[in-house]
């Protein structure tokens, strides 16, 4: 049961990350990645409300193993994030390697703290 | 990096339509079960690592360190390969790339890892972990792309007749 839970989650994840990337890419043409930069910010949002959630009685193992471990999981990406850092960096982009990388960071722990600031305020 | 196949499988625009009106999925199909499959596939290599070690309450979450570590480093490897090396199947960036590396690897347990160690007064533990994750991800695949592009070259001046 948990591993069909993992499984649906990261099925749903992946080509969510896949399609967003995509229509933002059909809509800016930028040589930024917002489109990683997109899913792994809003991952994280809903990876903090989950734990959040979880943390207040209010999520189960079960809700955590598909939204959490798979959903969220398959959503947000570290090798793409990497990878393209490099390939910014490879093209003289430099600038834009450095913003990628602190611009992700910083977005994403904030992002992980209201998901669980706004979870504990709405269940604890 | 994250939709490699659109340039190969969007059909082009009929005349006079709409092209924001084209749904994102149009021509997306094989692409999209491909990355399904690949991520349901990297999402359970993940889990099946947190399962085999598992994270110790408070301490540096090792297995997820790994885990993108790992993820970074064959990422670097399969670029490399597919990019400069052979031109392969459109649908093997979709499935390899996109789905497996990417729902293997994961940005928001990273985040909500660092965040959970703050709040349960371990920040040392945190930073540390910030930081060694990004600066081992990153030199992963630096380190992979420069070493594949290396073998490649010998291998194909290996094979050129002198």
């Amino acid at each position: 049961m948990n591993w069909v839970l993992v499984i649906v989650g990261g099925m749903v994840g992946a080509p969510l990350r896949y399609l967003t990337d995509h229509a933002v890419r059909s809509r800016h043409d930028s040589a930024f990645p917002w489109g990683t930069f997109v899913v792994n910010v809003v991952g994280c949002l809903v990876l903090g409300a989950l734990t959040g959630a979880a943390t207040a009685g209010a999520a189960s193992s079960h809700l955590q193993l598909l939204l959490g471990t798979g959903l969220c999981g398959a959503l947000t990406t570290y090798s793409t994030f990497s990878y393209e850092t490099l390939r910014l960096a490879e093209s003289g982009a430099r600038l834009h390697a450095a913003v990628n990388v602190v611009a992700s960071v910083t977005a994403g722990l904030g992002a992980a703290f209201a998901g669980v600031a706004a979870a504990q305020a709405v269940w604890a | 990096m994250t939709s490699p196949y659109q340039e190969t499988v969007d059909e082009p625009p009929e005349p006079g339509a709409p092209a924001r009106r084209t749904p994102l999925w149009r021509g997306q199909g094989p692409a999209l079960a491909v990355v399904a499959v690949g991520g349901a596939a990297g999402a359970s290599a993940r889990y099946g690592a947190a399962l085999l070690w598992p994270a110790r309450t408070g301490g540096f979450p090792w297995t997820t360190f790994g885990v993108n570590v790992v993820g970074c480093f064959v990422i670097g490897v399969f670029m490399v390969l597919i990019t400069e090396v052979w031109t392969p199947h459109p649908l093997v960036r979709p499935f390899f790339g996109t789905g497996v590396l990417g729902g293997f690897t994961t940005f928001s347990t990273y985040a909500v890892d660092i965040q959970r160690l703050m709040d349960e007064g371990h920040p040392r533990t945190a930073l540390a972990y910030l930081a060694a994750t990004l600066f081992a991800a990153l030199a992963a695949v630096c380190l992979a792309v420069m070493l594949t592009r290396r073998a490649a070259a010998r291998w194909s001046a290996g094979r050129e007749p002198s």
